[in-house]
Parts: structure tokens; sequence; C-alpha cells
């Protein structure tokens, strides 16, 4: 996917850059972008390691796995089909704490263990279960609540708040995973009415 | 929504303060952790370096040859009607695909008009509340090794629409 999106994005860059005239500007934009990368990466190492560091605390004191314990109610709610006591529930919390937390390269393989577990529930059929359409759905509706990321690259590109985005951003994560959840149940009733599980 | 201005200031202060409160009271050898997850911080980074290099490079190609300002003034007038800022729009479409490409699209925002500008915040906003669709449904259902994904896409493209409506509603009301 990114193969072509990349590939893509530069072919078309250089033919319209000929046809305008703009080819001395993109010989430019190459090197000076490159550069560029690097110097964010350095900005970014600073934000990140922060972060990384203050959650690394959270989880030795404990902080992370009472949260987690915490989510199993809403977790409950949200994939009735999922026997109570399941390893796919601490997965599955666990997935959303690392989410919500903004470590999301640590929640992919609790996702996909979780996935797995799914499968195994919903007796190997190829066939997605609505609990894996719910755990996808809020997944890619975002959870986070702290864009790390996002601050960092404020901060590169000379914000005088960094921060200052955050509260409509916790905002609007909330409303798109409003979005997703409403939706899933829907979906799941009338699922469940069609005979799926 | 003032509020939501004090609450971005008070954000990190108070994570801190939580964290390192709870750590203390639970005797953990709070400088010793920080320096190990700080070192994990770096590794995520230095793992992302290539990949945002590549792409910055390919985005500002685009920018350079004039492409990006073609395709917003084409989609304007649909924009428009929509109140949604047609500079945006590649953004909000490559982000389906790749979180990656669509940092480098974010960062060519903040440099052509600056991260504290209306399309700035409204840019930080959108990215902090959507996710990758198509790539995140990949990984996750070839690892489980499902092939019929049912309502997964609607849910998610609702979603993801939800949280960009959200996103220009509530960027207009704080800023």
């Amino acid at each position: 996917m990114l193969s072509y999106l990349w590939g893509f994005m530069i072919i078309i860059g250089i033919v319209v850059g000929v046809l305008k005239g703009n080819i001395a500007e993109i010989s430019n934009a190459t090197i000076n972008s490159s550069k560029e990368a690097v110097a964010l990466c350095i900005t970014m190492l600073g934000i990140m390691a922060m972060w990384t560091g203050m959650m690394q605390i959270a989880k030795k004191c404990g902080l992370v796995a009472s949260f987690t314990k915490a989510l199993q109610p809403v977790i409950h709610f949200l994939f009735p089909d999922i026997p109570k006591g399941h390893i796919v529930n601490e997965y599955i919390a666990s997935n959303m704490i690392a989410n919500i937390l903004g470590l999301g390269w640590a929640a992919t393989p609790m996702g996909l263990m979780a996935m797995k577990e799914l499968k195994k529930l919903n007796h190997d059929s190829e066939v997605a279960s609505c609990d894996m359409c719910t755990l996808l759905i809020i997944n890619i509706s975002s959870l986070q609540l702290i864009s790390v990321n996002i601050l960092a690259y404020r901060s590169q590109y000379g914000s005088v708040n960094p921060a200052e985005i955050l509260g409509a951003g916790i905002v609007a994560t909330f409303v798109s995973t409003l979005a997703g959840v409403i939706f899933s149940t829907i979906a799941r009733k009338r699922s469940n009415k069609q005979g799926y599980r | 929504m003032r509020f939501l201005i004090y609450l971005s200031d008070y954000m990190i202060p108070f994570v801190f303060f939580y964290i390192i409160g709870l750590g203390l009271l639970s005797k953990t050898n709070l400088y010793e952790e920080f320096v190990k997850g700080a070192k994990e911080g770096f590794k995520v980074v230095l793992d992302i370096m290539p990949t945002l290099i590549g792409l910055m490079i390919a985005v500002s190609v685009l920018r350079a040859s004039g492409a990006l300002v073609i395709l917003s003034e084409l989609i304007k007038p649909l924009t428009d009607i929509l109140h949604f800022p047609s500079e945006l729009v590649p953004l909000v479409l490559v982000k389906m695909f790749s979180s990656s490409a669509a940092t480098g699209l974010l960062l060519d925002i903040f440099k052509e008009y600056g991260p504290d500008s209306y399309l700035g915040r409204l840019v930080s906003v959108i990215l902090s509340s959507t996710e990758t669709i198509f790539y995140t449904m990949a990984v996750y259902f070839v690892a489980a090794g499902v092939k019929k994904m049912r309502y997964t896409l609607a849910g998610a493209l609702v979603a993801t629409l939800a949280g960009v409506v959200g996103s220009v509603i509530i960027t207009k009301l704080v800023f």
C-alpha cells in the first residue's frame, strides 16, 4: 500500500513540476526535506523519551494494571459475547489502555493476540465475529488522550503553545469513538437478528 | 470553551504529578524506571526515522511541484459547500491508508501555514482523533486469518467521518 502511495507521490510531483517549470524547486526540496526530517526526529527523540519514561514509571507502580482492571465492565458492555474471566478480556483491555496512553506500538501486539483468541471463540471461522468488528472499529476510531507525536511536530515548527490542542483533541477523539461504539452496537443487534454471532 | 484551553494546559503537568506521586507512594525506583522507559522511546523514534525521511521527501516533491495547490483548487468548489478547507482533503484521504504519509502532509501544512494557524490547529485535532483504516484492518485481519470483514469498514468510516466533523466544529468553537 505505502509503496504505491509513495511512488505515485514522487512520480506525480516530478511530472507536474516539469509541466509547471518548477523542476529546480523540486531538486532543492528533496535535499532540504531529508535534512528537515532528521531535525524533526531529534526534537521527537526528546519528547518521546520524556513520555515513554513517564509511562514506564506508570507501569512499574501498577497504574497501568489497575486501569486495565477498571476497564473490565466497559469491555463486558462492548463485547457481550465474550465469557467473563476469559483471557481475551485482558488482551483487549491492554490494547485499549496502550492506545489511550499513546503507546501505539505496544497496543498492536496485544490487539493481535486478542484477535487470535476471538477467532478461537468464533470456531475458527473465516468470517469476522461481531466482537472482532467492534475491536477493529474501536481501534480505528482512536482512543489516544495525548498525541505525543503531534506535540513534537507542533513544537518543532515553532508553535507558541504546542499543548493548546490537547483539550480539543480529546473531545474529537471522544466523538469518533462514540460514533464507532454506537455503530457497532446497532450492527451487532441487527446481525444477532439475522442469526450471526 | 475556555475550559478546554485550561484542560490543555493542565494535562501534562497533571499526568506527571499523578504518576510521580503514585510512584513515590509505592516506593518505586523512579529515576531508574524513567531512564529505562526513555531508552524505549529512543528506539521507537529511531524505528520511524527512515520512514519519516522517505515520506517527507515525497511530500516536499509534491509541494514544490505545485501539485498540492492544483489538487486543492480542483476540489475547492466541493469542500466550500461542506465548509471544510480544501487544503486538508489530501491529508484526510491519505490518512485512511497510511499514518506516516499523513504525517508528511501534516508537517507540510505546519510549514506552509504555521502550527498556530486555523489550518494548523484543525489538522492537529483531526490527526489526534483518527487512525489509519485500511492498514489497521489489513494487519489485524490477516494476523487472525479472517477473510470476510462484514461491517468493519462501514463502522470505521463512520467513526472517522464523525471524528473529522467533530474536529472542525470543536476547533471553530475553541479557537
